[in-house]
């Protein structure tokens, strides 16, 4: 566990434990284990699966509990499924579901738990469990035009390594409108637009004149199996893949990745590494909210605005890598802490270049809401109800901006995030305003805390030997730039990788994008499309 | 509003005078490992065993570099007790092993390239310098280098990721769809071998298993000027020598 001084409030703890005797009482389940990992997971083990979506909704709906992921893995074979679930302030818990390989089918929780879909659709897609009564199978990670029917690819038997099949393009195959009126038509974009430097995606943009109705956005096609092919690597070698799925969170997600793997060893980081650690957390936010900002300002092309804030993130990558010597800050992380030390000098001249980006973001904020012409661009365009974004669980900045101010670093603090005085900004308007303006908020907080890390790091060592030598499972979560990323790790008792989950924030904020988009106007689009910030490989890992 | 106009002129100009000047900001490179001679055997043995893309390879006292398999992870800096020396800079970009010469765009190319992005997978950082090629610090405009959105009036194809299989398709077409003066640039150790991501059932281990690629340039992700260093190769402004040997990178 990091830093196990990071305190967790005796109530939170209680407050698990009230839940978990709530559970036992309603739906006869088990508390399988206490809290184990560290004291913030409770693992449960459910044994009827009809009972499913009953529990799902009592805890989503009546005990305020915010949606972590859905996990399925072929252990023993057995099929385990794992429902993650946060109480904010208090701890994971687990719902774990034991279940005969030859099970097919489970009941679905996306009736009750909207947030559940992409990860339901995911699963039967790679494994082939299928869920009764969900809206909308098929088609998802693999492609229907390319793939055929009955490749579970994340089942055990299927070889990661062996090389692409030989596909045949399906040109008859169309994809599934949901208006479909005469009169309506489907407006195609994508995978290749802006000129490629847009992430590969596809949307369609349904419509019947100038507003676009439906916006259905398909994934994956940047989907490089990362889950898949970390089984059966070292530790080592699967960080190399948390850190690189997706750049521009690379610290983030390899911080995670690590703090699974710590857990798993029992190995506690000294408090040194947890604050350098926290110190490169914050660099990489500030880093990709101003990214996040130049997007936006590009997208309502108001120039002199995005080429200014395009300096400010350059300048904040050069001192990234002045600082760590890469850009984005790969290579760092490793189980047991930092692979490298950071001196005194080194932290000050960081800050400098920090305090410089964090007075020119300031002021372009400034300047930007005095400019009308791009404000109305913004206002009220793409909103997401506090509602929906519950009914979501939208996460992240997007999800802060419609009043939902659950942030990972204070709802379930770690690596000595609890020692830090800082504040989560949050918006209600929930429109690509309020986001714009949760980004600019967050990147003065980021540098508010590295000012503290700096002020108060401790000598001592930056690493200590992680070595894993029992099997065990865990999960590692962070709050990335985006917003809450959950990594779920098993390893065996050699350290070698045998499932890896990466629940990340742009998969979950993706299924709430929709919301965002629909019923506004096509020239919108790119707008909204850019307040939500969202990332493509993020997703599709 | 007229604001902006002010604060814009008052900024000055930021630009870097690359390539006539080299730039030496810090920061503006990562830098990279380079052929480094040991003083034992064992010591060069060390070095090729702990990287995990097996990109150093060891001949006696010496590694040799193949930095189309980087992925920067640093090991070889942080976790040796002799460490891999490492050389700044960013003028990387390389023939494929697989080409015997440098092709370069006719020289009516020169000063007005049109380049065709296509993301086949990668994991944000190479699109991300790409992007920044944009910015007012690199600003690839003044250079005659410009972005299209459209294969047709494309002559250069710049491929980043990869290339996983759902996208094998869209980059395919988008290729076939450009004039066949077309030239094909892999930007990323990921787009010329793969990177951590390897070949799978998903990634086809590389741009070069899917088409025929002209220039490349290694990096994980590769700077932005390293980037540009390749754009202005493939205009023929910039010269490229063809490894002979495996001191230069030919393994």
């Amino acid at each position: 566990m990091p830093a196990s001084s990071s305190p967790i409030a005796g109530d939170g703890t209680s407050a698990l434990i009230d839940l978990a005797a709530a559970l036992e009482e309603r739906f006869g389940i088990e508390i399988a284990k206490g809290p184990a990992n560290g004291g913030f997971v409770f693992t449960l083990s459910l044994f009827k699966p009809s009972l499913l979506p009953a529990l799902c909704k009592f805890m989503f709906w009546e005990h305020g509990c915010l949606f972590g992921g859905i996990t399925a893995e072929e252990q023993a074979a057995r099929w385990e499924m794992h429902y993650a679930f946060l109480l904010p302030g208090a701890g994971w818990i687990d719902v774990e579901l034991s279940l005969p390989i030859e099970t097919t089918s489970l009941p679905s929780i996306v009736a009750e738990v909207h947030a559940a879909d992409w990860h339901e659709r995911e699963i039967e897609d790679m494994f082939g469990i299928r869920f009764e009564n969900h809206p909308r199978l098929g088609d998802f990670i693999l492609h229907d035009q390319i793939w055929r029917e009955g490749i579970e690819p994340m089942r055990k038997s299927f070889a990661a390594g062996r090389p692409p099949l030989e596909h045949k393009v399906d040109r008859e195959w169309q994809p599934l409108l949901i208006v479909g009126d005469p009169g309506s038509f489907a407006m195609p974009v994508g995978p290749v637009y802006e000129g490629g430097i847009g992430e590969s995606l596809h949307f369609l943009l349904e419509t019947v004149g100038e507003d676009v109705i439906r916006a259905v956005p398909r994934l994956f096609y940047k989907y490089r199996a990362v889950e898949k092919i970390a089984e059966g690597r070292t530790i080592l070698d699967a960080l190399l893949l948390a850190e690189r799925f997706a750049a521009t969170s690379a610290f983030a997600h390899s911080l995670a990745f690590c703090q699974a793997v710590e857990r798993i060893g029992a190995v506690e980081v000294p408090r040194r590494a947890a604050a350098l650690r926290v110190l490169l957390a914050e660099l990489e936010r500030m880093r990709h909210h101003a990214g996040a900002i130049t997007a936006i300002c590009e997208s309502t092309a108001l120039a002199v605005s995005s080429a200014q804030v395009a300096i400010i993130e350059e300048n904040l990558l050069r001192a990234s890598c002045v600082f760590a010597r890469h850009r984005y800050l790969f290579g760092l992380n490793t189980p047991g802490g930092l692979n490298c030390e950071f001196g005194l000098e080194q932290c000050k001249e960081l800050l400098v270049a920090v305090d410089k980006a964090e007075s020119d973001l300031r002021l372009l904020e400034k300047r930007l809401r005095f400019s009308s012409s791009f404000l109305d661009r913004l206002e009220d365009v793409g909103a997401v109800t506090g509602e929906s974004a519950r009914d979501l669980n939208l996460v992240g900045p997007v999800g802060r901006a419609s009043a939902q101010n659950c942030d990972l670093r204070k709802a379930c603090p770690y690596s000595g995030y609890g020692r830090y005085a800082f504040e989560v900004p949050s918006e209600t308007e929930g429109d690509g305003y309020a986001r714009l303006r949760v980004l600019f908020a967050e990147a003065t907080q980021s540098a508010k805390l590295m000012h503290q890390v700096c002020a108060a790091l401790e000598e001592g060592p930056v690493r200590v030997s992680c070595q894993v030598q029992r099997a065990g499972a865990a999960l590692g979560w962070t709050e990335a730039p985006r917003g809450a990323a959950l990594h779920w790790l098993r390893v065996s008792d050699e350290g070698i990788v045998e499932r890896y989950r990466a629940v990340t924030p742009s998969f979950n904020n993706w299924l709430g994008f929709h919301v965002a988009a629909e019923d506004f106007a096509f020239q919108d689009f790119p707008i909204i499309l850019a307040t939500f910030g969202l990332s493509a490989t993020e997703c599709d890992r | 509003m007229s604001f902006w106009f002010w604060h814009g002129l008052r900024k000055g100009i930021q630009t870097t005078r690359y390539p006539e000047r080299a730039e030496n900001t810090p920061g503006v490179s990562p830098g990279r490992p380079v052929n480094t001679d040991f003083s034992t055997d064992e010591a060069a043995q060390l070095a090729a065993e702990i990287c995990p893309t097996d990109a150093i390879v060891a001949h006696g006292k010496s590694t040799y570099v193949n930095h189309g398999k980087c992925v920067h992870c640093q090991l070889c800096r942080y976790s040796l007790r002799s460490p891999m020396n490492w050389e700044p800079g960013y003028e990387w970009s390389r023939i494929p092993t697989n080409q015997a010469e440098a092709a370069p765009l006719p020289s009516a190319f020169a000063k007005s390239m049109h380049i065709m992005v296509v993301d086949a997978g990668d994991c944000g950082a190479c699109l991300h310098e790409v992007k920044q090629l944009n910015n007012p610090l690199y600003n690839m405009h003044r250079l005659g280098l410009f972005l299209t959105a459209t294969p047709r009036t494309a002559d250069v194809l710049l491929v980043v990721g990869p290339v996983s299989e759902n996208m094998r398709g869209p980059l395919l077409k988008t290729w076939e769809a450009m004039p066949t003066s077309r030239k094909v640039i892999a930007v990323g150790t990921c787009a010329i071998s793969g990177g951590v991501f390897g070949k799978s059932f998903m990634c086809a281990c590389g741009v070069g298993a899917v088409l025929p690629v002209d220039f490349e340039v290694p990096g994980n992700p590769p700077p932005p000027l390293a980037i540009l260093h390749g754009l202005l190769a493939v205009a023929g402004r910039k010269s490229l020598k063809t490894p002979t040997s495996i001191s230069e990178g030919r393994l």
